[in-house]
Protein backbone atom coordinates (compact mmCIF):
# COMPACT_ATOMS: atom_id res chain seq x y z
CA UNK A 1 0.00 0.00 0.00
CA UNK A 2 1.48 3.64 -0.81
CA UNK A 3 -1.48 5.49 0.94
CA UNK A 4 -2.43 5.84 4.49
CA UNK A 5 -5.70 4.61 5.49
CA UNK A 6 -6.84 8.16 6.85
CA UNK A 7 -6.80 12.16 6.35
CA UNK A 8 -5.70 13.08 9.94
CA UNK A 9 -2.99 11.95 11.88
CA UNK A 10 -5.03 12.21 15.50
CA UNK A 11 -3.04 9.47 17.40
CA UNK A 12 -1.11 6.15 16.72
CA UNK A 13 -4.14 4.37 18.09
CA UNK A 14 -6.69 4.38 15.31
CA UNK A 15 -4.31 3.98 12.37
CA UNK A 16 -3.27 0.62 10.95
CA UNK A 17 -0.18 -1.36 11.64
CA UNK A 18 0.17 -0.73 7.64
CA UNK A 19 -0.25 3.05 7.91
CA UNK A 20 2.99 2.88 10.78
CA UNK A 21 5.28 0.76 8.62
CA UNK A 22 4.57 3.31 5.22
CA UNK A 23 5.11 5.93 7.34
CA UNK A 24 8.59 4.59 8.19
CA UNK A 25 9.46 3.42 4.48
CA UNK A 26 8.81 6.86 3.46
CA UNK A 27 10.90 8.38 6.58
CA UNK A 28 13.59 6.20 5.50
CA UNK A 29 13.59 8.04 2.21
CA UNK A 30 13.53 11.23 3.05
CA UNK A 31 15.83 10.55 6.04
CA UNK A 32 18.16 10.63 2.81
CA UNK A 33 16.88 13.76 1.22
CA UNK A 34 17.62 15.64 4.66
CA UNK A 35 21.25 14.38 3.87
CA UNK A 36 21.63 15.73 0.61
CA UNK A 37 23.54 18.64 -0.22
CA UNK A 38 20.31 20.30 -1.26
CA UNK A 39 18.24 19.44 1.25
CA UNK A 40 14.61 20.42 -0.34
CA UNK A 41 12.19 18.38 -2.55
CA UNK A 42 9.03 20.28 -4.24
CA UNK A 43 6.66 17.47 -3.06
CA UNK A 44 4.20 20.56 -1.17
CA UNK A 45 4.92 23.42 -2.88
CA UNK A 46 1.26 24.10 -3.82
CA UNK A 47 0.05 23.28 -0.09
CA UNK A 48 -0.02 25.65 2.81
CA UNK A 49 0.61 24.46 6.55
CA UNK A 50 -0.32 26.35 9.37
CA UNK A 51 1.60 24.96 12.57
CA UNK A 52 -1.12 26.00 15.70
CA UNK A 53 0.52 25.69 19.18
CA UNK A 54 -1.44 26.41 22.02
CA UNK A 55 1.40 25.04 24.36
CA UNK A 56 4.94 25.43 24.63
CA UNK A 57 7.09 23.93 22.29
CA UNK A 58 10.55 24.03 20.43
CA UNK A 59 11.87 21.01 19.31
CA UNK A 60 8.91 19.70 17.91
CA UNK A 61 7.40 22.72 16.59
CA UNK A 62 10.78 23.51 14.84
CA UNK A 63 11.47 20.02 13.48
CA UNK A 64 7.70 20.41 11.72
CA UNK A 65 8.58 23.94 10.61
CA UNK A 66 11.81 22.07 9.09
CA UNK A 67 10.13 19.36 7.98
CA UNK A 68 7.50 21.24 5.81
CA UNK A 69 10.03 23.91 4.61
CA UNK A 70 11.86 21.04 3.33
CA UNK A 71 9.25 19.77 1.84
CA UNK A 72 8.60 23.21 0.52
CA UNK A 73 5.15 23.49 1.71
CA UNK A 74 4.43 27.42 2.53
CA UNK A 75 4.33 27.85 6.43
CA UNK A 76 2.52 30.20 8.59
CA UNK A 77 2.93 30.03 12.35
CA UNK A 78 0.79 31.00 15.09
CA UNK A 79 1.36 30.49 18.94
CA UNK A 80 -1.38 31.50 21.79
CA UNK A 81 0.41 33.72 23.62
CA UNK A 82 -0.04 36.70 21.45
CA UNK A 83 -3.27 35.78 19.16
CA UNK A 84 -6.94 36.44 19.74
CA UNK A 85 -7.04 33.28 21.89
CA UNK A 86 -6.84 35.87 24.63
CA UNK A 87 -9.95 37.16 23.58
CA UNK A 88 -12.26 34.95 23.85
CA UNK A 89 -12.18 33.50 20.51
CA UNK A 90 -13.22 29.32 20.29
CA UNK A 91 -10.78 26.76 18.81
CA UNK A 92 -13.05 26.38 15.88
CA UNK A 93 -13.37 29.98 14.92
CA UNK A 94 -9.91 30.49 14.82
CA UNK A 95 -8.71 27.29 12.92
CA UNK A 96 -11.80 28.41 10.68
CA UNK A 97 -10.24 31.79 10.31
CA UNK A 98 -7.07 30.46 9.63
CA UNK A 99 -8.11 28.16 7.22
CA UNK A 100 -10.14 30.60 5.20
CA UNK A 101 -6.98 32.04 4.35
CA UNK A 102 -6.50 29.04 1.95
CA UNK A 103 -4.63 26.45 4.35
CA UNK A 104 -4.59 22.78 3.57
CA UNK A 105 -3.21 21.19 6.84
CA UNK A 106 -3.12 21.92 10.04
CA UNK A 107 -0.88 21.24 12.53
CA UNK A 108 -1.92 21.58 16.37
CA UNK A 109 -0.56 20.85 19.81
CA UNK A 110 -3.11 21.47 22.29
CA UNK A 111 -3.38 21.15 26.30
CA UNK A 112 -7.03 19.40 26.01
CA UNK A 113 -6.98 15.67 25.02
CA UNK A 114 -9.01 14.91 22.33
CA UNK A 115 -8.76 18.86 20.92
CA UNK A 116 -7.01 17.84 17.10
CA UNK A 117 -10.13 14.89 16.87
CA UNK A 118 -12.38 17.64 17.79
CA UNK A 119 -11.16 19.82 14.93
CA UNK A 120 -10.97 16.53 12.85
CA UNK A 121 -14.75 16.75 12.92
CA UNK A 122 -15.72 20.35 12.63
CA UNK A 123 -12.54 21.69 9.99
CA UNK A 124 -11.98 20.98 6.41
CA UNK A 125 -8.42 20.02 6.61
CA UNK A 126 -5.86 17.33 6.96
CA UNK A 127 -5.06 17.82 10.79
CA UNK A 128 -2.10 16.02 12.61
CA UNK A 129 -1.62 16.32 16.24
CA UNK A 130 1.62 17.38 17.63
CA UNK A 131 0.85 16.47 21.15
CA UNK A 132 -2.45 16.58 23.07
CA UNK A 133 -2.28 17.25 26.51
CA UNK A 134 -1.72 13.61 28.34
CA UNK A 135 -3.56 12.02 25.38
CA UNK A 136 -1.16 11.26 22.50
CA UNK A 137 1.93 12.78 20.67
CA UNK A 138 1.95 10.35 17.27
CA UNK A 139 4.99 11.73 15.46
CA UNK A 140 7.37 11.46 18.42
CA UNK A 141 6.01 7.73 18.90
CA UNK A 142 6.97 7.14 15.42
CA UNK A 143 10.16 8.95 15.38
CA UNK A 144 10.79 6.74 18.36
CA UNK A 145 9.97 3.51 16.36
CA UNK A 146 11.87 4.77 13.64
CA UNK A 147 14.88 5.47 15.12
CA UNK A 148 14.95 1.72 16.90
CA UNK A 149 14.16 0.66 13.34
CA UNK A 150 17.81 2.22 12.89
CA UNK A 151 19.69 1.19 15.32
CA UNK A 152 18.51 -2.93 15.76
CA UNK A 153 17.50 -3.29 11.89
CA UNK A 154 13.60 -4.27 12.80
CA UNK A 155 11.32 -3.39 15.93
CA UNK A 156 9.66 -6.65 16.38
CA UNK A 157 10.78 -8.94 19.21
CA UNK A 158 12.87 -5.84 21.04
CA UNK A 159 12.31 -4.97 24.45
CA UNK A 160 11.62 -1.43 25.32
CA UNK A 161 11.21 -0.15 28.71
CA UNK A 162 9.28 3.27 29.14
CA UNK A 163 10.37 4.83 32.26
CA UNK A 164 9.09 7.51 34.74
CA UNK A 165 6.48 9.80 34.68
CA UNK A 166 4.15 7.43 32.53
CA UNK A 167 0.18 9.06 34.52
CA UNK A 168 1.09 12.56 32.36
CA UNK A 169 2.82 11.09 29.30
CA UNK A 170 0.88 11.72 25.82
CA UNK A 171 4.48 10.12 24.52
CA UNK A 172 4.04 7.13 26.38
CA UNK A 173 0.76 6.54 25.37
CA UNK A 174 1.47 6.83 22.17
CA UNK A 175 4.57 4.83 22.12
CA UNK A 176 2.83 1.93 23.74
CA UNK A 177 0.14 1.63 20.39
CA UNK A 178 3.00 2.06 18.09
CA UNK A 179 5.58 -0.37 19.96
CA UNK A 180 2.81 -2.78 19.97
CA UNK A 181 1.59 -2.45 16.67
CA UNK A 182 5.36 -3.52 14.89
CA UNK A 183 5.67 -6.33 17.71
CA UNK A 184 7.82 -5.07 20.33
CA UNK A 185 7.43 -6.50 23.68
CA UNK A 186 6.62 -2.82 26.70
CA UNK A 187 7.41 -2.30 29.96
CA UNK A 188 6.88 0.69 32.19
CA UNK A 189 8.34 1.64 35.04
CA UNK A 190 8.19 4.53 37.75
CA UNK A 191 7.24 5.62 40.80
CA UNK A 192 3.50 3.88 41.55
CA UNK A 193 1.32 6.97 42.01
CA UNK A 194 2.72 8.12 38.35
CA UNK A 195 1.39 5.05 36.67
CA UNK A 196 -2.31 5.07 35.71
CA UNK A 197 -4.52 2.65 37.01
CA UNK A 198 -5.40 1.11 33.69
CA UNK A 199 -1.86 0.77 32.50
CA UNK A 200 -2.08 -2.95 32.53
CA UNK A 201 -5.21 -3.29 30.23
CA UNK A 202 -3.12 -2.08 27.28
CA UNK A 203 -1.09 -5.26 27.40
CA UNK A 204 1.97 -4.12 29.05
CA UNK A 205 4.58 -5.26 31.74
CA UNK A 206 5.07 -3.11 34.79
CA UNK A 207 7.74 -2.93 36.40
CA UNK A 208 8.66 -0.76 39.71
CA UNK A 209 12.42 -0.98 40.28
CA UNK A 210 14.72 0.63 37.71
CA UNK A 211 17.16 -1.92 37.97
CA UNK A 212 14.97 -4.80 36.91
CA UNK A 213 13.67 -2.59 33.83
CA UNK A 214 16.97 -2.05 32.74
CA UNK A 215 18.01 -5.28 33.51
CA UNK A 216 15.13 -6.54 30.99
CA UNK A 217 15.25 -4.19 28.50
CA UNK A 218 16.85 -3.98 25.19
CA UNK A 219 15.74 0.04 24.63
CA UNK A 220 15.13 2.34 27.43
CA UNK A 221 12.91 5.38 26.51
CA UNK A 222 13.47 7.25 29.33
CA UNK A 223 10.46 10.44 30.01
CA UNK A 224 10.71 13.43 32.02
CA UNK A 225 8.84 14.30 34.85
CA UNK A 226 5.88 16.81 34.03
CA UNK A 227 6.12 19.26 36.68
CA UNK A 228 3.33 21.31 34.91
CA UNK A 229 1.08 18.87 34.56
CA UNK A 230 1.22 17.99 37.89
CA UNK A 231 -1.00 19.38 40.38
CA UNK A 232 -0.63 17.43 43.61
CA UNK A 233 2.96 15.69 44.93
CA UNK A 234 3.39 12.53 43.04
CA UNK A 235 6.62 11.78 45.38
CA UNK A 236 8.50 13.71 47.88
CA UNK A 237 11.11 15.38 46.26
CA UNK A 238 13.27 15.95 42.76
CA UNK A 239 16.27 14.59 44.48
CA UNK A 240 14.18 11.42 45.62
CA UNK A 241 12.93 10.54 42.45
CA UNK A 242 16.53 10.78 41.07
CA UNK A 243 18.08 8.71 43.89
CA UNK A 244 15.49 6.25 43.12
CA UNK A 245 14.68 6.17 39.35
CA UNK A 246 17.38 8.80 37.70
CA UNK A 247 19.51 6.52 35.04
CA UNK A 248 23.22 7.09 35.95
CA UNK A 249 26.60 5.17 34.29
CA UNK A 250 26.61 3.47 37.82
CA UNK A 251 23.73 1.81 37.11
CA UNK A 252 24.41 1.24 33.52
CA UNK A 253 28.00 -0.88 34.03
CA UNK A 254 25.87 -3.55 36.43
CA UNK A 255 24.24 -4.45 33.59
CA UNK A 256 25.69 -7.42 32.18
CA UNK A 257 24.35 -6.02 28.78
CA UNK A 258 24.77 -2.76 26.66
CA UNK A 259 21.01 -1.37 26.15
CA UNK A 260 20.31 1.74 24.13
CA UNK A 261 19.11 5.09 26.03
CA UNK A 262 16.18 7.50 24.20
CA UNK A 263 14.57 10.63 25.18
CA UNK A 264 11.92 12.69 23.98
CA UNK A 265 13.61 15.77 25.65
CA UNK A 266 13.92 18.22 26.98
CA UNK A 267 15.84 16.46 29.27
CA UNK A 268 16.21 17.50 32.94
CA UNK A 269 19.76 16.48 33.22
CA UNK A 270 20.75 15.29 36.93
CA UNK A 271 16.83 14.37 37.08
CA UNK A 272 15.64 11.11 35.25
CA UNK A 273 19.54 11.37 33.39
CA UNK A 274 22.43 12.26 34.26
CA UNK A 275 24.66 13.86 31.91
CA UNK A 276 27.17 10.75 31.76
CA UNK A 277 24.67 8.71 30.36
CA UNK A 278 23.35 11.74 27.93
CA UNK A 279 26.30 12.36 26.58
CA UNK A 280 27.43 8.73 26.29
CA UNK A 281 27.33 6.38 23.16
CA UNK A 282 24.34 4.58 24.48
CA UNK A 283 22.87 7.56 23.93
CA UNK A 284 20.98 8.29 20.57
CA UNK A 285 19.03 11.02 21.81
CA UNK A 286 19.95 13.23 19.08
CA UNK A 287 19.74 11.15 16.37
CA UNK A 288 15.93 10.78 17.21
CA UNK A 289 16.14 14.77 16.62
CA UNK A 290 16.99 14.07 13.28
CA UNK A 291 14.96 11.52 12.52
CA UNK A 292 12.42 13.60 13.91
CA UNK A 293 12.53 15.69 10.53
CA UNK A 294 12.51 12.68 8.30
CA UNK A 295 9.34 11.16 10.17
CA UNK A 296 7.60 14.18 10.59
CA UNK A 297 8.20 14.81 6.47
CA UNK A 298 6.55 11.04 5.97
CA UNK A 299 3.89 12.23 7.63
CA UNK A 300 2.71 15.80 5.76
CA UNK A 301 4.06 13.94 2.53
CA UNK A 302 1.21 10.94 3.40
CA UNK A 303 -1.32 13.15 4.86
CA UNK A 304 -0.94 15.20 1.60
CA UNK A 305 -1.28 12.57 -0.69
CA UNK A 306 -4.29 10.66 0.89
CA UNK A 307 -5.96 14.10 0.48
CA UNK A 308 -8.25 13.25 -2.89
CA UNK B 1 -4.32 -10.97 -22.63
CA UNK B 2 -2.73 -10.17 -26.79
CA UNK B 3 1.17 -9.90 -25.87
CA UNK B 4 3.67 -8.76 -28.64
CA UNK B 5 7.05 -9.77 -28.62
CA UNK B 6 9.37 -6.69 -29.47
CA UNK B 7 13.46 -7.81 -28.18
CA UNK B 8 13.53 -11.43 -27.21
CA UNK B 9 17.10 -12.32 -24.79
CA UNK B 10 19.52 -12.67 -27.80
CA UNK B 11 18.26 -9.31 -29.60
CA UNK B 12 18.49 -7.10 -25.89
CA UNK B 13 21.71 -8.72 -25.31
CA UNK B 14 23.23 -7.59 -28.29
CA UNK B 15 21.52 -3.74 -27.41
CA UNK B 16 23.24 -3.37 -23.82
CA UNK B 17 26.35 -4.20 -26.44
CA UNK B 18 26.05 -2.22 -28.13
CA UNK B 19 25.10 0.57 -25.18
CA UNK B 20 28.90 -0.26 -23.96
CA UNK B 21 30.45 0.61 -27.48
CA UNK B 22 28.65 3.80 -28.15
CA UNK B 23 29.45 4.99 -24.61
CA UNK B 24 32.85 3.79 -24.54
CA UNK B 25 33.58 5.69 -28.19
CA UNK B 26 31.32 8.82 -26.20
CA UNK B 27 32.87 8.96 -23.38
CA UNK B 28 36.43 7.20 -23.68
CA UNK B 29 37.79 6.24 -20.64
CA UNK B 30 35.24 7.33 -18.19
CA UNK B 31 37.28 9.62 -16.31
CA UNK B 32 34.79 12.08 -15.71
CA UNK B 33 30.97 10.17 -16.40
CA UNK B 34 28.94 8.89 -14.07
CA UNK B 35 25.49 6.12 -14.56
CA UNK B 36 22.66 7.06 -12.70
CA UNK B 37 20.01 4.55 -13.33
CA UNK B 38 16.18 5.46 -12.10
CA UNK B 39 14.09 3.91 -9.73
CA UNK B 40 12.76 1.30 -10.01
CA UNK B 41 13.32 0.10 -12.99
CA UNK B 42 16.59 1.59 -14.68
CA UNK B 43 18.46 0.36 -11.40
CA UNK B 44 18.90 -3.30 -12.68
CA UNK B 45 19.58 -1.74 -16.55
CA UNK B 46 22.40 0.25 -14.76
CA UNK B 47 24.02 -2.73 -12.75
CA UNK B 48 24.10 -4.51 -16.03
CA UNK B 49 25.46 -1.67 -18.10
CA UNK B 50 28.20 -1.50 -15.44
CA UNK B 51 29.40 -4.84 -15.04
CA UNK B 52 29.47 -5.10 -18.91
CA UNK B 53 31.22 -1.61 -19.12
CA UNK B 54 33.99 -3.43 -16.82
CA UNK B 55 34.25 -6.31 -18.74
CA UNK B 56 34.71 -4.75 -22.46
CA UNK B 57 36.80 -2.18 -21.23
CA UNK B 58 38.08 -2.97 -17.50
CA UNK B 59 37.05 0.50 -16.40
CA UNK B 60 34.22 0.14 -13.22
CA UNK B 61 32.28 3.45 -13.89
CA UNK B 62 30.66 5.17 -10.84
CA UNK B 63 26.90 4.73 -10.46
CA UNK B 64 24.07 5.08 -8.44
CA UNK B 65 20.56 5.04 -7.95
CA UNK B 66 18.33 8.06 -8.51
CA UNK B 67 14.47 8.39 -6.98
CA UNK B 68 12.59 10.48 -8.23
CA UNK B 69 8.99 10.27 -6.14
CA UNK B 70 8.97 13.00 -4.72
CA UNK B 71 10.31 15.67 -7.46
CA UNK B 72 7.07 14.09 -9.56
CA UNK B 73 4.54 16.72 -11.25
CA UNK B 74 1.24 14.49 -10.60
CA UNK B 75 1.06 14.06 -6.73
CA UNK B 76 -1.67 14.49 -4.98
CA UNK B 77 -2.90 14.80 -8.98
CA UNK B 78 -3.23 10.90 -10.01
CA UNK B 79 -5.11 8.30 -7.36
CA UNK B 80 -2.77 6.76 -5.67
CA UNK B 81 0.71 8.25 -4.89
CA UNK B 82 3.77 6.30 -5.35
CA UNK B 83 5.85 4.43 -2.96
CA UNK B 84 9.20 6.04 -2.56
CA UNK B 85 12.57 4.25 -3.55
CA UNK B 86 16.12 4.17 -2.32
CA UNK B 87 18.25 6.70 -3.79
CA UNK B 88 21.65 6.03 -3.46
CA UNK B 89 24.43 7.56 -4.62
CA UNK B 90 27.70 7.99 -2.94
CA UNK B 91 29.41 11.13 -5.24
CA UNK B 92 28.30 14.50 -6.10
CA UNK B 93 27.43 14.83 -9.77
CA UNK B 94 29.05 18.14 -10.03
CA UNK B 95 30.99 18.84 -13.07
CA UNK B 96 30.14 15.15 -14.39
CA UNK B 97 28.77 14.01 -16.96
CA UNK B 98 26.03 12.34 -15.96
CA UNK B 99 24.05 9.33 -17.89
CA UNK B 100 20.42 8.71 -16.55
CA UNK B 101 19.34 4.82 -17.51
CA UNK B 102 15.51 3.52 -17.66
CA UNK B 103 14.05 0.91 -19.29
CA UNK B 104 10.99 2.51 -21.23
CA UNK B 105 11.06 6.29 -22.47
CA UNK B 106 7.02 7.33 -22.30
CA UNK B 107 5.58 10.48 -21.61
CA UNK B 108 9.24 11.82 -20.60
CA UNK B 109 7.66 13.01 -16.90
CA UNK B 110 9.62 10.89 -15.15
CA UNK B 111 13.19 12.18 -17.01
CA UNK B 112 12.20 15.93 -16.02
CA UNK B 113 11.77 14.88 -12.51
CA UNK B 114 14.51 12.70 -12.46
CA UNK B 115 16.55 15.17 -14.07
CA UNK B 116 15.01 18.00 -10.89
CA UNK B 117 15.77 15.12 -8.42
CA UNK B 118 19.70 15.35 -9.58
CA UNK B 119 20.49 18.69 -9.51
CA UNK B 120 19.89 18.11 -5.47
CA UNK B 121 23.36 16.37 -5.94
CA UNK B 122 25.06 18.80 -8.03
CA UNK B 123 25.34 21.02 -11.38
CA UNK B 124 26.20 18.21 -14.17
CA UNK B 125 28.63 19.26 -17.11
CA UNK B 126 26.62 17.39 -19.18
CA UNK B 127 23.54 15.00 -19.02
CA UNK B 128 22.34 12.13 -21.84
CA UNK B 129 19.41 9.32 -21.62
CA UNK B 130 19.25 6.18 -22.20
CA UNK B 131 17.10 3.62 -22.42
CA UNK B 132 16.02 0.48 -24.01
CA UNK B 133 12.63 0.89 -25.47
CA UNK B 134 11.80 4.55 -26.91
CA UNK B 135 7.82 4.59 -27.08
CA UNK B 136 7.63 7.03 -30.55
CA UNK B 137 5.28 10.33 -30.52
CA UNK B 138 3.92 9.82 -26.62
CA UNK B 139 6.54 12.36 -25.27
CA UNK B 140 4.80 15.19 -23.11
CA UNK B 141 8.00 16.92 -22.49
CA UNK B 142 10.92 17.84 -25.02
CA UNK B 143 12.76 14.99 -24.31
CA UNK B 144 14.95 12.75 -26.41
CA UNK B 145 16.63 9.72 -25.39
CA UNK B 146 20.82 10.05 -26.48
CA UNK B 147 21.13 6.16 -26.61
CA UNK B 148 18.14 3.89 -27.28
CA UNK B 149 17.56 0.32 -27.83
CA UNK B 150 14.60 -0.10 -29.93
CA UNK B 151 12.30 2.54 -30.84
CA UNK B 152 8.66 1.74 -31.42
CA UNK B 153 5.02 2.90 -32.02
CA UNK B 154 2.58 2.28 -29.22
CA UNK B 155 -0.68 3.40 -28.39
CA UNK B 156 -2.19 4.82 -25.02
CA UNK B 157 -3.87 1.59 -24.93
CA UNK B 158 -0.80 -0.86 -24.40
CA UNK B 159 1.77 -1.55 -21.76
CA UNK B 160 5.52 -2.19 -22.26
CA UNK B 161 7.09 -4.31 -20.23
CA UNK B 162 10.54 -5.33 -19.74
CA UNK B 163 11.15 -8.71 -17.96
CA UNK B 164 14.67 -10.09 -16.76
CA UNK B 165 15.44 -13.26 -15.68
CA UNK B 166 16.80 -12.06 -11.94
CA UNK B 167 13.42 -11.30 -11.19
CA UNK B 168 12.07 -14.44 -11.57
CA UNK B 169 10.90 -14.40 -15.54
CA UNK B 170 12.10 -17.71 -17.84
CA UNK B 171 13.80 -15.37 -20.29
CA UNK B 172 15.01 -11.55 -20.93
CA UNK B 173 12.21 -10.42 -22.87
CA UNK B 174 10.46 -7.21 -23.53
CA UNK B 175 6.70 -7.20 -25.09
CA UNK B 176 4.12 -4.77 -25.70
CA UNK B 177 1.11 -5.80 -24.12
CA UNK B 178 -3.09 -4.05 -23.74
CA UNK B 179 -4.13 -2.52 -20.90
CA UNK B 180 -6.24 -4.29 -18.79
CA UNK B 181 -9.70 -2.62 -19.38
CA UNK B 182 -11.44 -4.04 -16.00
Amino acid sequence: MSQLSTKHLLGIKNITENDVQLILDTAANFKEVINRPIKKVPSLRDITIANIFFENSTRTRLSFELAEKRLSADVVNFSSSNSSVKKGETLVDTVNNILSMKVDMVVMRHSSPGAPHFLSRNVKANIVNAGDGTHEHPTQALLDAFSIKEKFGDVAGKKVAIIGDILHSRVALSNIFCLQKLGAEVMVCGPITLLPKYIKSLGVKVELDVKKALQWCDVANVLRIQLERQQIKYFPSLREYSLYYGINKKLLDQLDKEIVIMHPGPINRGVELSSDVADSEHAIILEQVQNGVAVRMAVLYLLAGARN
Amino acid sequence: MQKRLVLDEGQIAITLRRFCHQLIENHDDFENTVLLGLQPRGTLLVDKIVSLLQEISGVKVPSGYLDATFHRDDFRRRDLPLKANETKIDFLVEGKKVILVDDVLYKGRSVRAAMDAMIAFGRPQKVELMVLVDRKLTRDYPIMPDYFGVRINTLESQYVIVEWKEQGHGKDAIWITEKDKS
